[in-house]
C-alpha cells in the first residue's frame, strides 16, 4: 500500500485494518505522533488527514490511502519551525510533552480554519486533547499568539 | 593529554563498564560521593559527574528524571551559572545510572519532623539520612527533593569546572587568574582576549580542581532567578523529543503484556496456541503473573494478548471497594503506628458538648501518565541494557540485574524522556518485564508498551484513605482537633518492594499533611493507623499530603463555619506564633483572591492550605453554578518556595499540580469489582479538559536562602478548596471523593 505522509510517499506492507498510528510509529518509525489510549479519548495520535484533524489510533490504514497525511514532523522541524510551533516555544508550553504533538495537530487544525479563534472556538477544538500535566493556560495562550502572528504575516 | 582527562565516554550509551576512578577533577564532595561514572567520548572532556565540555558547547548531566517539571533546565542553570556558560549552548541529559547522583535529600524527606519546626535535633538527622541515602546510592527523583539536594552540589560541580579552566587560561596567557574573568562560555583576558572553554579543555584536564570553590552572590546571578527558556522545550514541540515509547533499534522488536487483573495474584495456567499462529507473532513469554506477547509491532502484540487463555490465581484483597475500605477501617481498632502530634490533652479538652465530629474519605487513584508504561531491552554479549523512562535508575538497574541473573555492573539504564510520572515510574515493575523479554529474545532488542488498559489497571494506586476527625471551636478559634487516619502504608509498600524488608518505626507519610501543619492549637493529636490491605499502592503527586490536606483543611473550614469564623482569618491566628512565613503565604492568596470582598453574586469561593516538601502553600478556587453543573472560574496560588530558580517553571508546576488535584477532586476514583480494577481507560478514568480549567494567578514568595519544593505542594490544597467551595455555593459539606458523584461538573 502507498501512504502520502507529509509529501512523501512510502510502501508500506500491512494489514489494512491495522491503525495508522501503528504503522507510523512501528513501521515508519515516525514517532512523533503518540499512543495516549488507543480508543481515541486522548488526542495524542492526532494527525490530519487531507487538513482534517483525525485520532491515528482509530483510523485504518486501508483508508488511510489517497489522502494527504500530515504529522507533527510535517508541521516543522528544529531547524525550521512553524508559526505554531514557535508560539510553543515561546509561550514555554510543555511540560512532559507527551501530549504536545497531538495538541500542536489539533491547534494547527483550528488555526488553518480561522486566524481569528474566539476562546469558545479553542475550547471546542481542543477538548479533545488531554494533558495530564496542566498545561492547558499556556496551550491557549500559544494559540491566540500564534493567531496573532498568523493574522500579521 | 592526561589519562584522566580524555577517555571515551560513548561507551556508557553503548553499555560498557562504567571506567571507575575515571575523575578528572575531583572536588571532594565528588569523590565522597562515589566513582565518576562518565568516560569522555572523541572532542570531549569530562570534568567530574556533571560537566562534560565539547568544543560547540556544554553537556551537563542532570542525574534526576525531567517528566515534566524542568528539572532539567533548573539543575543544568546551577552549573551554567556558576560557570558563566552561554545558555544557548547548554545541553542537559540524564546522564547513567550511579551511585555518584544518590539524591541525599530524598532519605530525609521521610523523617518524622515537621518541616516548619526545622530544629537542630532534625538536621542533624538530615545529615544522618543524607549518608544513608548515599550508602544505599539511591538515585531517585521524588519528594519534590531535586533542588534541595543539588543546589549546593550542582553549583560547586561549575565552579570547579570554572576554577579550573581559568588557570588554564591563566597559564596559557601567563596571566594572573585574578585579571581573568569568565562570561559566554569563554574566558576573558584584561585585552579583551577570548579563550572559549572548548578550546582549553585539554590544558584544563591536567589541573587540579581547588579545594573549596567559592559561589557566587545571588544578586550576581545572570541565569538563575529569572524564567530561562527550558532546553527540552524545541524537542517537545516538534515531536523529536525521545520518550521511552519512542526507543528505535536496529532489529527491534515490539510487546506488550497481559497480567492478573487480580494485583498481586499469580498465573495458574496459560494457552497462548491461538497467539502464536498469528502473523507477525514472534514468541509468547510467560511471566510469574502474566504473559507477554513479542511481535513484529505493537499492534500485533496487542491484538495477540487478547486471545491467551489465561486462568489466574485470586486476588490477595478483598474483591470489591466496599470490601477493602471494610478492612482498611478496622485499622481504626488496633493501636496507632504514628502519633507524630500530641499537644496538650486532647481528651479532656473534647469532652465537651460542643464538639464536632466527621469521618472523610478518599479513594484509590491512578496515576495514569500520558505515556503508558514501557521500557525497551537488549540482552547481549552478557550485558544487559535497558532504556526505561523511569525516576530511579539505580533501582532498575538493580531489579532488572536480579531478575535476569546478571550482577549489577552488567546493567546499563538509559533514561529517555519520561511523558509524565507523578510517581508512577518511581517503580520498576515495567522494567524488570522489558529485561525478562529480553532475556527471552537474547540478541534482539525489545521495546515492551502496556496497553492504556493495562496501564488504569495495574498501577501502584494511590491508596484509599479514612480520617475521623473531632474539634472544638472556642471565641477565638479551635482549641482542640483530634485526627486520626487509616490507609495502608505506601513506605512500608514500597520498602518491601525495594528493599524486601520495612524498616522500623512512625509512618510519617501516613500523616503527613496533618501531623506537620503550622498550626498552633492547645490540643492537638495526630495519629496514623496502618492497614495491611494488600491493593499495590505507591507514591502519587504529594502522596500522603493529597488524602490528609484534603481531611483537615475541610474540617477546619467546617470548624471555622460552625463557629462563624472567617476560614481565612482563623487559619492566619492560628499560624501567628507557629509560622510567620505559612501566614505571609495566606495572607497572600488572600490578598490576590481579593477575599475581603465578596464574590459576584452567583459565585463562591474555597480556600485551603497545605505545607508540604519544605513549601507552604495557600490556594484560593472561586466556582459559579451554570445550567450544565459547577464551572470552575478562578483559581489563585501563593507559595512560599525559598529561593526561586526559576519563576517561569515555579509558577507552570503550581497549575500544574493544582490541576493534577482538581481533576482528582472531582472526577478520580478506581474501584473494584471481582478483585479487579473497574476502570479501563480514559473514557472512564479521565482528566480535567481545557474548558474545565479555572483561570490561574500565581505569586511565588521567596523567603530563604535556598529552594524547597515545588514539582508537588500545589495538588494537595486543591481538592479541600475546592470541596470548601462548593460547600460555599451549595450548602453541601461533601466529605468523601470525588465530589463529583454528589455534584454536577460543567464538562
Amino acid at each position: 500500500m502507498k501512504l502520502v505522509i507529509n509529501g512523501t510517499t512510502h510502501e508500506v506492507t500491512a494489514d489494512p485494518d491495522m491503525p495508522l498510528l501503528w504503522v507510523l510509529r512501528d513501521e515508519l518509525g515516525l514517532t512523533g505522533t503518540k499512543y495516549g489510549c488507543g480508543v481515541g479519548q486522548c488526542g495524542a495520535c492526532t494527525v490530519h488527514l487531507d487538513g482534517q484533524p483525525v485520532r491515528s489510533c482509530l483510523t485504518r490504514l486501508g483508508d488511510a490511502q489517497g489522502v494527504a497525511i500530515t504529522t507533527i514532523e510535517g508541521i516543522g522541524t528544529p531547524e525550521k519551525l512553524a508559526v505554531l510551533q514557535q508560539a510553543w516555544i515561546d509561550n514555554q508550553v510543555a511540560q512532559c510533552g507527551y501530549c504536545q504533538s497531538g495538541q500542536i495537530m489539533s491547534a494547527a487544525a483550528l488555526l488553518a480554519g480561522t486566524t481569528t479563534p474566539s476562546e469558545a472556538d479553542i475550547d471546542a477544538a481542543m477538548a479533545g486533547n488531554l494533558c495530564r500535566c496542566g498545561t492547558y493556560p499556556r496551550i491557549r495562550a500559544a494559540i491566540q499568539d500564534a493567531a496573532r502572528r498568523l493574522q500579521r504575516a | 593529554m592526561s589519562r584522566a582527562g580524555r577517555i571515551t565516554r560513548r561507551s556508557f550509551l553503548v553499555a560498557t563498564v562504567a571506567v571507575a576512578g575515571g575523575t578528572a577533577f575531583g572536588y571532594w564532595r565528588y569523590r565522597e560521593a562515589g566513582a565518576n561514572p562518565l568516560t569522555a567520548g572523541p572532542g570531549e572532556t569530562v570534568f567530574n559527574p556533571w560537566v562534560i565540555l565539547r568544543s560547540d558547547g556544554v553537556t551537563i548531566v542532570a542525574p534526576r528524571a525531567e517528566m515534566g517539571q524542568g528539572v532539567q533546565s533548573t539543575l543544568a542553570a546551577l552549573v551554567a551559572e556558576e560557570m558563566d556558560l552561554d545558555w544557548a549552548e547548554v545541553r542537559a541529559e540524564h546522564g547513567p545510572a550511579a551511585s555518584a547522583y544518590a539524591n541525599l535529600a530524598v532519605a530525609a524527606a521521610g523523617l518524622p519532623f515537621a518541616d516548619y519546626r526545622d530544629s537542630r535535633m532534625q538536621r542533624l538527622a538530615d545529615d544522618a539520612m543524607g549518608i544513608v541515602g548515599r550508602l544505599m546510592g539511591v538515585q531517585a527523583t521524588g519528594g519534590s527533593t531535586s533542588m534541595a539536594d543539588a543546589f549546593v552540589r550542582m553549583r560547586l560541580a561549575g565552579a570547579a569546572a570554572r576554577a579550573v579552566l581559568v588557570a588554564a587560561a591563566a597559564q596559557r596567557l601567563k596571566q594572573n587568574q585574578l585579571a581573568l574573568k569568565t562570561e559566554k562560555g569563554a574566558v576573558v583576558a584584561p585585552d579583551g582576549t577570548r579563550i572559549r572553554y572548548g578550546d582549553l579543555a585539554e590544558e584544563a584536564s591536567g589541573i587540579a580542581p581547588p579545594a573549596n570553590p567559592s559561589l557566587k552572590h545571588p544578586r550576581d546571578w545572570t541565569l538563575l532567578g529569572k524564567p530561562l527558556p527550558r532546553l527540552d522545550m524545541v524537542a517537545k514541540s516538534t515531536g523529536t523529543a525521545a520518550f521511552g515509547i519512542d526507543t528505535r533499534l536496529p532489529g527491534m522488536l515490539f510487546a506488550s503484556v497481559r497480567r492478573n487483573p487480580g494485583l498481586g495474584g499469580g498465573m495458574l495456567s496459560y494457552d497462548a496456541t491461538t497467539a502464536q499462529a498469528m502473523p507477525g507473532v514472534k514468541a509468547v513469554v510467560p511471566l510469574a503473573d502474566g504473559v507477554a506477547v513479542v511481535a513484529s509491532n505493537t499492534w500485533i502484540a496487542f491484538k495477540a494478548l487478547e486471545t491467551v487463555q489465561i486462568t489466574w490465581a485470586p486476588a490477595p484483597y478483598p474483591p470489591t471497594t466496599d470490601g477493602i475500605f471494610a478492612e482498611i477501617a478496622k485499622a481504626f481498632d488496633a493501636a496507632p503506628n504514628s502519633t507524630l502530634r500530641d499537644d496538650g490533652d486532647v481528651e479532656r479538652a473534647l469532652a465537651g458538648a460542643n464538639v464536632l465530629k466527621a469521618e472523610y474519605r478518599v479513594p484509590y487513584l491512578a496515576h495514569a501518565t500520558m505515556e503508558p508504561m514501557n521500557a525497551a531491552a537488549l540482552l547481549k554479549d552478557g550485558r544487559l541494557t535497558v532504556w526505561a523512562p523511569n525516576q530511579a535508575p539505580t533501582v532498575i538497574r538493580d531489579k532488572c540485574a536480579a531478575a535476569v541473573g546478571l550482577a549489577a555492573d552488567q546493567v546499563s539504564v538509559i533514561t529517555p524522556f519520561l511523558g509524565g510520572g507523578f510517581g508512577r515510574r518511581a517503580e520498576f515493575d515495567y522494567a524488570v518485564q522489558a529485561a525478562l523479554v529480553a532475556k527471552a529474545m537474547a540478541g534482539t532488542p525489545v521495546l515492551l508498551t502496556w496497553r492504556r488498559e493495562e496501564d488504569m489497571t495495574h498501577d501502584f494506586f494511590r491508596p484509599g484513605a479514612i480520617c475521623r476527625l473531632e474539634g472544638e471551636v472556642g471565641p477565638e478559634g479551635p482549641v482542640a482537633l483530634k485526627a486520626a487516619v487509616a490507609a495502608p502504608s505506601v513506605y512500608a509498600n514500597q520498602a518491601r518492594r525495594v528493599l524486601g524488608l520495612v524498616p522500623p518505626g512512625p509512618d510519617k507519610i501516613l500523616v503527613e499533611g496533618l501531623f506537620d501543619q503550622p498550626y498552633g492549637i492547645p490540643n492537638y493529636r495526630v495519629s496514623g493507623h496502618v492497614s495491611g490491605v494488600k491493593v499495590p499502592i505507591g507514591s502519587w503527586r504529594s502522596v500522603g499530603n493529597s488524602h490528609n490536606a484534603f481531611f483537615q483543611e475541610c474540617f477546619l473550614d467546617e470548624l471555622a463555619h460552625a463557629s462563624g469564623l472567617d476560614p481565612v482569618a482563623m487559619r492566619l491566628k492560628l499560624m501567628a506564633q507557629q509560622s510567620p512565613r505559612a501566614a505571609k503565604v495566606v495572607e497572600a492568596v488572600a490578598e490576590l483572591a481579593g477575599w475581603g470582598s465578596a464574590p459576584a453574586a452567583g459565585r463562591a469561593r474555597g480556600m485551603a492550605f497545605c505545607w508540604s516538601f519544605g513549601t507552604p502553600t495557600a490556594e484560593i478556587v472561586e466556582i459559579s453554578q451554570s445550567a450544565q453543573g459547577i464551572r470552575l472560574e478562578k483559581m489563585w496560588i501563593a507559595q512560599d518556595v525559598g529561593l526561586a530558580l526559576d519563576p517561569g517553571t515555579i509558577a507552570a508546576q503550581a497549575i500544574s499540580g493544582a490541576v493534577y488535584g482538581l481533576t482528582a477532586a472531582i472526577m478520580g476514583e478506581i474501584t473494584f469489582a471481582d478483585g479487579a480494577v473497574q476502570q479501563q481507560n480514559f473514557y472512564d478514568y479521565d482528566a480535567l479538559r481545557m474548558p474545565q480549567v479555572p483561570q490561574f494567578e500565581t505569586k511565588i514568595l521567596a523567603s530563604l536562602d535556598h529552594p524547597t519544593g515545588v514539582g508537588e505542594p500545589a495538588t494537595p490544597p486543591a481538592a479541600p478548596a475546592l470541596a470548601n467551595a462548593v460547600f460555599a455555593l451549595t450548602g453541601k459539606r461533601i466529605r468523601s471523593l470525588p465530589l463529583g458523584k454528589v455534584v454536577t461538573f460543567a464538562s
